[in-house]
């Protein structure tokens, strides 16, 4: 039996596609194309994968010294905090009545670290760090969590190898049809 | 709301054998000559003096002088007399260790209606506010789509344009989660909330423009701050309702909320409304930013973190009678407040004023718009006693907001984010309204 569409659905439906298509699936001209040189300058997320990492290198010892001279001040000596967030210890504590986040007992993935750190600090001067200041001060911070050796250095290739402690710690909640948390 | 805010009261006016007809007449020899045996008649009755001399049958000072002239002030600001209606930190909190990467409060309580004026929408910055030249502000889309593209905000502003009000809720706002500390006020409690009419072009017309490949799940949003705020986005909600906002209110949008242009998620956490869009990136998986891992996840009991908890569930406050607020004779008040849900549009909003044994529907201010906050009112006759005022949304999709206990049961402190549990204030015999938690 053949679906009947009223007069009234039928313009209806007429409607919403004469706005669809005019909102949609025009296309204006607006804006150009973004050359490559564009791109680059402001591409400076770093993926789990190692995705947009950079060249470079650096090791545990040269972390420490610019760890010393541009975030100590802020994250303490040995990444204990105060006035700003901790950045060490705390392993083991998340099922504490207190637990203590830091990059070493919650953070996921050492990608992270490296992506926020270039994008993001010191605070006073962001994105100031060269590439291998970032994978400098990244070794460092994972070196007072116990999570690379004295002696590590890291880059491109290296820092998506690390296993986080917590890298099984989360659990994503969004579902595409939109769910959000409960309750 | 001049007559809710708790202040000295205001004395009242002695009638006495001199107080009536030559009031006026007193004001006026002082408003001239000057000295004189009127002015002295003034001096030998301080108090009234105090109160000015404004009320009937007298003439209002203001009356007696022309005004301010026109454009005295070339963008208006409000009456000086409103001028404790404004943001600020959370009261009982420890100062922020950098005023760079907080947050300030919306003086919920001193509001009308549903819309939040510009200069009092909540603030929430990761690195300062920058000040952005719109002719050098650009937008980059690329990553997973046809044709990368870079936009000017004279390109943006020439798409087809919507606009839609929608609240923001930063997803740490509340924090109810321990014994109720009784000076909180609704701002300090509820003040993580804001609602603006918003006009931009829709995310979707934009990026049809770029092209979306099919293996494009997420989008990265970056600011144009000095955080380079990020946050990933899925794909899904740019494509149905984002927005791609420049102005609010009618006007430009604040520097504070992201001059100019930021994106708008209706519905979705605060965090993930991106400020001064400077980048959107298509790829095919979550691109895990320190937002989203090491902020803006609930930690839950056993340890585990929940992710990409993005909507805001439905939820309501009473903002009058509220925590530091004071009520006078009993009798008629009207209970009022604000009710929204990241779902969709309010069905219904439920008041007690017994802390909860019974309950009765509130009428809604039309128009109820969807993850738009609704003014719910309740007429209410106060005995003068002691009374607990509770409210409870129920959104359109069944969702009802949740007690505290309810929600203690599943997850407590720890997972800090999202508590949108019923807010309870207390009423004490003599008026005055504490937080209850």
């Amino acid at each position: 039996m053949p679906v009947r569409i009223s007069p009234l659905a039928a313009l209806a439906i007429a409607a919403f596609a004469t706005s669809s298509a005019v909102y949609a699936a025009e296309r204006y001209g607006f804006g150009r194309p973004a050359s490559e040189q564009e791109i680059k300058g402001w591409d400076i997320d770093v993926s789990p994968s190692g995705a947009g990492l950079p060249p470079g290198r650096g090791d545990v010892k040269q972390g420490e010294a610019i760890y010393a001279a541009k975030c100590a001040a802020c994250h303490g000596l040995h990444g204990e905090g105060k006035p700003m967030p901790r950045l060490a210890g705390g392993l083991g504590t998340l099922r504490d009545k207190k637990p203590v986040k830091t990059v070493g007992s919650y953070w996921p993935y050492a990608t992270t670290l490296f992506d926020y750190v270039r994008r993001a600090m010191p605070l006073d001067a962001p994105q100031s760090l060269t590439p291998d200041e970032v994978y400098a001060v990244s070794a460092y911070v994972l070196f007072l969590n116990g999570i690379v050796p004295a002696d590590a250095a890291l880059d491109a290739d290296s820092l998506p190898k690390i296993r986080m402690p917590n890298r099984d710690g989360f659990v994503s909640a969004y579902r595409p049809s939109g769910a959000g948390a409960k309750p | 709301m001049i007559p809710r805010r708790p202040k000295a009261t205001r004395p009242a006016v002695r009638p006495g054998p001199l107080d009536g007809g030559d009031r006026s007449l007193s004001r006026r020899g002082l408003i001239g000559a000057g000295a004189g045996a009127a002015a002295a008649a003034i001096v030998s009755r301080p108090a009234l003096a105090e109160e000015g001399d404004n009320l009937p049958p007298s003439i209002p000072e203001w009356q007696l002088h022309p005004g301010d002239e026109v454009l005295s002030q070339p963008y208006g600001r409000p009456s000086k007399f409103e001028a404790d209606v404004v943001r600020r930190f959370r009261h009982g909190s420890p100062p922020p260790a950098s005023r760079l990467t907080s947050f300030s409060l919306t003086p919920l309580q001193d509001l009308c209606g549903i819309i939040t004026p510009n200069g009092l929408h909540y603030e929430r910055h990761h690195a300062g506010v920058p000040t952005i030249d719109p002719s050098e502000h650009r937008l980059i889309v690329h990553g997973l789509v046809e044709r990368p593209l870079i936009f000017t905000m004279e390109d943006l502003t020439r798409f087809p344009s919507v606009s839609r009000v929608h609240f923001l809720e930063c997803s740490g706002n509340t924090q109810n989660w321990r014994a109720p500390k009784p000076e909180l006020t609704a701002q300090d409690t509820h003040g993580l909330l804001s609602c603006c009419e918003w006009t931009g072009v829709p995310l979707a017309t934009v990026l049809a423009e770029a092209g979306v490949k099919p293996e494009a799940k997420w989008m990265l949003a970056e600011g144009g701050d000095a955080a380079a705020m990020t946050r990933s986005i899925p794909i899904e909600k740019a494509l149905d309702d984002a927005l791609l906002a420049y102005a609010q209110n009618g006007e430009g949008l604040r520097p504070e909320q992201g001059y100019p242009l930021r994106l708008l998620l209706p519905g979705y956490e605060g965090n993930t409304n991106v400020k001064w869009l400077r980048r959107l990136k298509l790829g095919p998986e979550p691109f895990e930013t320190r937002e989203e891992t090491s902020k803006y996840t609930m930690l839950m009991p056993d340890g585990v973190a929940s992710q990409f908890n993005f909507v805001m569930q439905a939820k309501s406050v009473i903002t009058f009678p509220s925590g530091g607020q004071k009520l006078g004779a009993p009798g008629f008040y009207e209970i009022s407040g604000l009710a929204w849900s990241g779902s969709g549009k309010v069905a219904r909003v439920e008041v007690s004023t017994d802390g909860g044994a019974s309950w009765r529907d509130a009428a809604l201010q039309a128009p109820v718009m969807s993850k738009c906050l609704t003014r719910f009112r309740f007429p209410w006759r106060w005995d003068g006693g002691e009374a607990r005022l509770a409210s409870r949304a129920t959104d359109e999709t069944g969702y009802v907001q949740p007690t505290r206990e309810a929600i203690l049961k599943v997850r407590d402190a720890r997972s800090y984010y999202h508590y949108n549990g019923i807010q309870n204030w207390s009423v004490a015999a003599g008026g005055v309204v504490t937080n209850a938690g």
